[in-house]
């Protein structure tokens, strides 16, 4: 399948009434890629999307480009997009087979070109032998099978998904995920995924842009969202991230926090530091950075996560593994090592030589 | 106290059958007995539905014919009009869906009155049974219109339309391929409600309706104004022979799109 590039140039989006649900922004999606768009409820995700697939027009002055294409006077029956969505949008009056076929009927292709065809997707999602069933026998996690045969048995140009997981059971929506994941890496098809789930999108995406109240806040490869989140709300929303104010910048690049002191040259002079919970590590007396006492443990199953008093109303969320067992008051050490700890708005992270020392 | 409860629906079913199968037994007795004077006494006969088939055969086909002449209008109206309305965010769709229960809450004396003062001087138009099936059409749309709105709305037609459209299909093929076969369950539903009412209809019909252009509720008030009283009971037997099994075809149909739909 040969896939487009796709452009956006200054899209926004004002509703009526005067609620701007997305401001001007720019994006580009190269051929082949998968772009996850993540982020809170509200902040935009659909509205591009449907401003891609034709939907919904952006305001005065924006455009939408497939390829070289300028496509933004294009209603979406013109733009050759298949699209996947949460409540599958399954057509109750024809069967598995006719769902799946319904737009190449559309194109008026062959008989024997449908029946292929036909086959060929359903062998791809795994549904062979389900042609004559109707909608409503179908499990949720088939319906949404169907609804992504039905997309691609078209050959679109891009394939969008809004929120295509979230109606599944946890299982189900794990299981789903690889299968869309390998899909897409098979087709070599452009596709953009709308979700709220960070599993999800470190799971699918080439890249992620996160989005926040009708702005992207970054967009970058999964690695790089997550170990170097350029704001707060980034480092934030995916995953979870300790704050620990800095008291002072002592000499040799250490800073003094509550319950000990940290090696951290790169932060020389910042506020605060951040890390991940399952960057600390817990460490011997001789070995520990900081100090301070179990305040609750929280049992995960593959994990445990302890919250540690440092004293100061300073408090660390740690992961760590799940058989030792820690009581509310244990005394604890705590190593904090350099390539774990950054500062998103002051784009402070751990040099390269850092990150491979860890390694 | 479940006792009293089945002493209670008992009661109320047969309270029920006193007034609305009692009453068409007899008449339909009353059809078929040499004279209802005497009694059953008297003997069966099938001569007086012979008498009102001679009679009044043209009525009945006129009825079945404008019932459904109507039934493809509200149809081909009411689809379109209820889609409209689903669409429309306007204020005024709300003030149009009220409207369009109009002609049912004003007395069909007054509807046909106002046909009348508008379009009868109309010659040709006034005499032919066309004029007729515009008071119809008018009377019953409403009922056509609800039930498809309602469907409609239940169905996530939009979400429906927007992914028959990413897949290629302009708006003819969305609304004739995903749209219509989506509301057929309100469309049956409307259906049996313009059928039913239209060959029942009395009020607007008596008074448009010409020598020429008897329907059958017009012609069994004439029957039983003028002629016997077996003459008319007659009658009733023929309307029930035709329009019963018209109904009971209806609602299967309804049945079986509904079976076919809902899980
Ligand atoms: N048709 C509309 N009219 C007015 N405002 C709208 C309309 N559609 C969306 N909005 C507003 O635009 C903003 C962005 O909506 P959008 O649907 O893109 O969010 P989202 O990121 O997809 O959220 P969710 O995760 O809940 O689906 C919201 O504040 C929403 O209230
Ligand atoms: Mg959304």
């Amino acid at each position: 399948m040969t896939s487009t590039s796709l452009t956006l140039e200054g899209c926004g989006r004002t509703f009526p009434g005067g609620q701007v649900a997305l401001h001007p922004l720019d994006l580009t999606v190269a051929a082949g890629e998968t772009l996850v768009l993540l982020g809170p409820s509200g902040c935009g995700k659909t509205t591009t999307l449907r401003i891609i697939s034709g939907l919904e027009s952006p305001d005065a002055g924006g455009r939408v480009r497939f390829g070289e294409r300028d496509v933004t006077a294009l209603p979406i029956e013109k733009r050759d997009v298949g699209m996947v969505f949460q409540h599958y949008a399954l057509f109750p009056n024809m069967n598995v087979a006719d769902n799946i076929t319904y737009g190449l009927r559309i194109k008026g292709l062959s008989r024997d070109t449908i029946r292929q065809r036909l086959d060929e997707v359903m062998a791809m999602v795994d549904l062979q032998g389900f042609g004559a069933r109707r909608i409503h026998e179908l499990s949720g996690g088939q319906k949404q099978r169907v609804a992504l045969a039905r997309a691609i048995a078209v050959r679109p140009k891009i394939l969008l998904f809004d929120e295509p997981l979230a109606a599944l059971d946890a299982k189900l929506r794990d299981r789903l995920r690889l299968e869309i994941g390998q899909l897409l890496r098979k087709l070599g098809i452009t596709a953009v995924y709308v979700t709220h789930d960070q599993a999800e999108a470190m799971a699918l995406g080439d890249r992620i842009a996160v989005m926040q109240a009708g702005r992207i806040a970054q967009l970058a490869t999964p690695r790089e969202i997550y170990h170097r989140p350029t704001s707060i709300f980034v480092a934030d929303f995916i995953g979870a991230v300790n704050r620990l104010e800095v008291h002072a910048t002592l000499a040799d690049g250490l800073l003094r926090v509550s319950g000990g002191e940290l090696r951290a040259p790169h932060l020389a002079g910042a506020a605060a530091v951040y890390c991940r919970p399952e960057d600390i590590q817990i460490a011997a007396d001789g070995n520990a950075d900081v100090r301070g006492k179990v305040r609750q443990s929280l049992f995960l199953g593959q994990s445990q996560r302890l919250l540690v008093d440092l004293g100061d109303n300073a408090c660390l969320q740690v992961e760590t593994a799940s058989r030792r067992r820690w009581r509310t008051e244990d005394p604890i050490g705590l190593r904090l090592p350099p390539e774990a700890l950054f500062h998103p708005e002051r784009h402070a992270y751990p040099t390269k030589e850092l990150e491979a020392n860890h390694a | 106290m479940n006792r009293l409860r089945f002493y209670l629906q008992l009661g109320f079913t047969l309270w029920v059958c006193l007034f609305m199968i009692v009453p068409v037994i007899m008449s339909v007795m009353a059809g078929l007995t040499t004279n209802y004077f005497v009694g059953l006494e008297s003997g069966l006969t099938l001569r007086w539905v012979q008498e009102v088939w001679a009679l009044y055969a043209d009525t009945i086909w006129l009825s079945i014919r404008l019932a459904l002449a109507c039934l493809c209008f509200t149809v081909l109206l009411g689809v379109p009009a209820a889609y409209g309305l689903l669409r429309s965010k306007r204020r005024w769709a709300n003030a149009m869906e009220e409207a369009l229960l109009l002609p049912v809450a004003i007395p069909g004396l007054a509807t046909a009155l106002a046909l009348l003062l508008a379009y009868g001087h109309m010659r040709g138009f006034r005499e032919s049974w066309l004029f007729i099936l515009i008071g119809h059409v008018l009377f019953t749309l409403p009922f056509m219109i609800r039930p498809v709105l309602a469907v409609m709305r239940g169905a996530r037609l939009a979400e429906l339309e927007e992914a028959a459209a990413s897949l290629g299909a302009g708006f003819r093929q969305r609304f004739l391929g995903v749209v219509v076969p989506n509301c057929v369950g309100g469309i049956l539903a409307g259906a049996l409600m313009v059928v039913t009412l239209s060959i029942g209809e009395f009020n607007i019909t008596w008074m448009l309706h010409t020598p020429l252009n008897k329907t059958l509720p017009v012609g069994l008030a004439d029957s039983y104004a003028s002629m016997r009283l077996e003459i008319g009971s007659a009658y009733t037997l023929l309307f029930l022979a035709m329009t019963l099994p018209l109904l009971v075809v209806i609602q299967w149909a309804g049945r079986v799109a509904n079976r076919s739909r809902t899980p």
